[in-house]
């Protein structure tokens, strides 16, 4: 067992005190982005990414997935006490989080979900301490077309696995794609679709675009909607915990499925929303009291917020392991490991096993302060929810524009993440999905070179892809996955001709 | 909010044929541009321009499939987008954070803050000028210690820091 050696290093490295301390902001801070509208796990991350660099990697890693597993955790909090899902994962919560809260036991939701939670992060953790070694040794025999395989895997899952329309993933995601190829072209030195912009010259940097998608998005969303906050009083004490613990084990089928579903998407980058759902719909197949899911019950809690977490945290596994991100907060917290000069990937774990170690074992310990700080503040962050929108939303407003301003020091980011903002809101409401647009820009140019040096190696031959059964397997999965809605499409159309 | 008010703006059909066909406008200049730049074969591999053109064609092709499934959709047609006073609640947030934007070039972003952070208060929120002003000024100064101070990460800065010596 070479991990638990190594595992225990990282536990050393995350036990100094600035580390720890560290681990209890990113954490609180956490809570705070998920439980507050227009603030999430991606574009919270990118805001504080820049407070980070003077910080070493290992450190501003761990403050950073802290902040991550504390939205994970805030999430669920709005959903219960307000019915208002803090976090698109958090919304399958509300089905029977906020039922169970009216019913005058939100103390109870809350220890459910948190608890619930909790144990889906560490089964994924435990998954990635044991898993990720063997991929990126495995991965370290990767070429360019290995990797274009990965890639292509990675957006063939998104469309195979969408709910919604396929195409509007692919027009998600080739937007992404496109915008990742504007300014300079890394291999040719040649300026690509600037039409003469000076201020297009450095790209689109998909920071801002996550800051003007999920964050200004979300604040005109929730303007729309003319929110308000009305909720129940929430109060936990030791007393309702230990009770309600008492009656979690009998869930633990429910358990299983949901971190079985939850890895199994966060690691295809499926993410936590859809995996939340799915698992839901899941427990409600399986379970004894389906006819009364809905009304408060809380295997219904259990299901949806382990797999929400277990997907949140499997995502990481990719990323660390090969350099693909499996949501937009795992491409952003890559976005991070590049600013701080490491390159992730198979090489990552042999090259700096302080950072890869101290970061998993910081999982472990941030999701056990995050399950600490989630049961003993409750009312602290549910007090904050009672802050008019009139003052909050300006106040985010202005968060988001510092965080743009600070990725790359421009004004013209600024006007940009507005832009993303109003197309983040124009496209949701038609039901685009954003996180292909955001994964694309992140991987737009690492996918296009490894794509573009497959074909110098093979002089134009697209058959590189299928050479070997490794890239050749990966490519057939990836074009499986990219026929299933054309083929449900086909079949929809021939059930019902011309109604649509 | 009067009934009035609450008219449909948009129907979502219109939103989506509206949302394809800019689509097919704008990645159909990014996929003429790729086109000029060279998106054959060059000496060093495909050429600079191959792979956003093939991204912006296949959003081209389907976004013109989106706008003729959506033209076809009558249920669409029937559903709301988006309603006059929703509409109106949006450009409440959107007019003014543009204008923010504009000002931070101007004055720096402390002071754009606090014009934000009140104006916002007073207008949708109805608060009195007092209370915004606390507020407003409040979080601009946490900002510059938070940023300026502690962590070391300049923010653009206008005339009134100049003038306080801040900068």
């Amino acid at each position: 067992m070479e991990e638990l050696g190594l595992l225990f290093n990282g536990f050393a490295v995350v036990l100094t005190p600035t580390n720890f301390l560290l681990m209890l902001v990113g954490v609180t801070l956490g809570v705070l982005i998920g439980v507050l509208p227009g603030l999430g796990g991606a574009n919270g991350i990118a805001i504080l990414l820049p407070l980070t660099f003077s910080m070493s990697p290992t450190t501003a890693i761990i403050m950073l997935s802290c902040i991550y597993w504390g939205a994970l955790f805030g999430g669920a909090m709005t959903s219960i006490l307000f019915n208002i899902p803090g976090e698109p994962w958090s919304v399958a919560t509300t089905f029977d989080g906020f039922p169970m809260a009216q019913k005058g036991n939100p103390g109870g939701a809350l220890t459910t979900a948190f608890t619930s939670s909790f144990v889906g992060a560490i089964v994924a953790v435990i998954l990635i301490t044991f898993l990720s070694p063997i991929i990126a040794e495995f991965a370290l025999s990767f070429g360019p077309p290995e990797f274009f395989s990965v890639y292509l895997l990675t957006f063939a899952a998104f469309v195979g696995m969408a709910k919604g329309a396929a195409l509007k993933t692919i027009v998600s995601m080739m937007i992404g794609f496109t915008l990742a190829a504007v300014g300079l072209d890394t291999v040719t030195g040649q300026l690509r679709l600037t039409f003469g912009f000076t201020d297009l010259l450095k790209g689109f940097d998909f920071l801002i675009a996550v800051i003007g998608l999920f964050g200004i998005g979300e604040i005109l969303l929730t303007m729309e909607e003319g929110l308000e906050f009305k909720g129940a009083k929430a109060k936990i004490d030791l007393r309702v915990v230990l009770h309600t613990w008492k009656q979690l084990p009998q869930f633990w089928a429910t358990s299983v499925r949901a971190c079985a579903v939850g890895c199994f998407m966060g690691i295809v980058p499926g993410g936590a929303t859809p995996a939340s759902f799915m698992s839901y719909g899941v427990a409600q197949r399986f379970s004894k009291t389906a006819d009364k899911f809905g009304t408060g019950e809380m295997e219904g809690i259990v299901a949806p917020e382990t797999a929400a977490h277990a997907a949140g945290t499997s995502a990481l596994l990719p990323m660390l392991t090969l350099g693909v991100p499996g949501s937009p907060t795992a491409a952003v917290l890559l976005g991070g490991l590049l600013i701080w000069g490491l390159q992730p990937g198979p090489l990552l774990f042999l090259e700096q096993p302080d950072f890869v170690w101290g970061l998993i074992a910081s999982m472990y310990l941030g999701n056990i302060v995050g399950l600490l700080v989630v049961l003993t503040c409750v009312p602290f962050f549910a007090a904050i929810l009672r802050i008019p929108f009139s003052i909050i939303a300006p106040v985010i407003m202005v968060i988001c524009a510092i965080g743009a301003f600070t990725v790359a020091n421009s004004i013209f980011d600024i006007y940009m993440m507005i832009m993303f903002g109003f197309m983040g809101y124009l496209l949701r409401k038609l039901s685009y999905p954003l996180a292909p647009l955001v994964l694309a820009l992140v991987l737009g140019n690492a996918a296009e070179d490894s794509f573009r040096q497959s074909m110098l190696l093979s002089s134009g031959d697209v058959s590189i892809f299928f050479s070997n059964y490794l890239v050749g397997g990966i490519t057939g999965l990836s074009i499986v996955l990219l026929l299933i809605p054309m083929i449900q499409g086909a079949l929809e159309m021939m059930r019902k001709p011309a109604t649509a | 909010m009067h009934d009035t008010n609450d008219r449909p703006l948009l129907s979502t059909r219109a939103a989506e044929l509206f949302i394809a066909a800019f689509f097919i406008i704008l990645f159909g200049i990014t996929a003429w541009g790729s086109w000029e730049l060279g998106a054959g074969w060059s000496e060093i591999g495909p050429a600079a321009g191959s792979f956003p053109f093939y991204t912006s064609m296949i959003i081209v092709v389907c976004s013109a499939l989106i706008f003729l499934f959506g033209a076809r959709n009558k249920e669409a047609a029937a559903s709301t987008y988006v309603t006059a006073h929703q509409f109106k609640q949006v450009l409440k947030v959107l007019i003014p954070s543009a204008v923010y934007a504009g000002f931070i070039g101007v004055i720096g972003i402390y002071v754009s803050s606090i014009i934000f952070i009140a104006a916002f208060m007073m207008w949708l929120g109805k608060y009195h000028f007092i209370k915004a002003a606390i507020v407003s000024v409040g979080v601009s100064v946490t900002f510059f210690l938070l940023f300026e101070v502690w962590f070391h990460v300049p923010l653009p800065k206008g005339p009134v820091e100049a003038m306080l010596g801040l900068n």
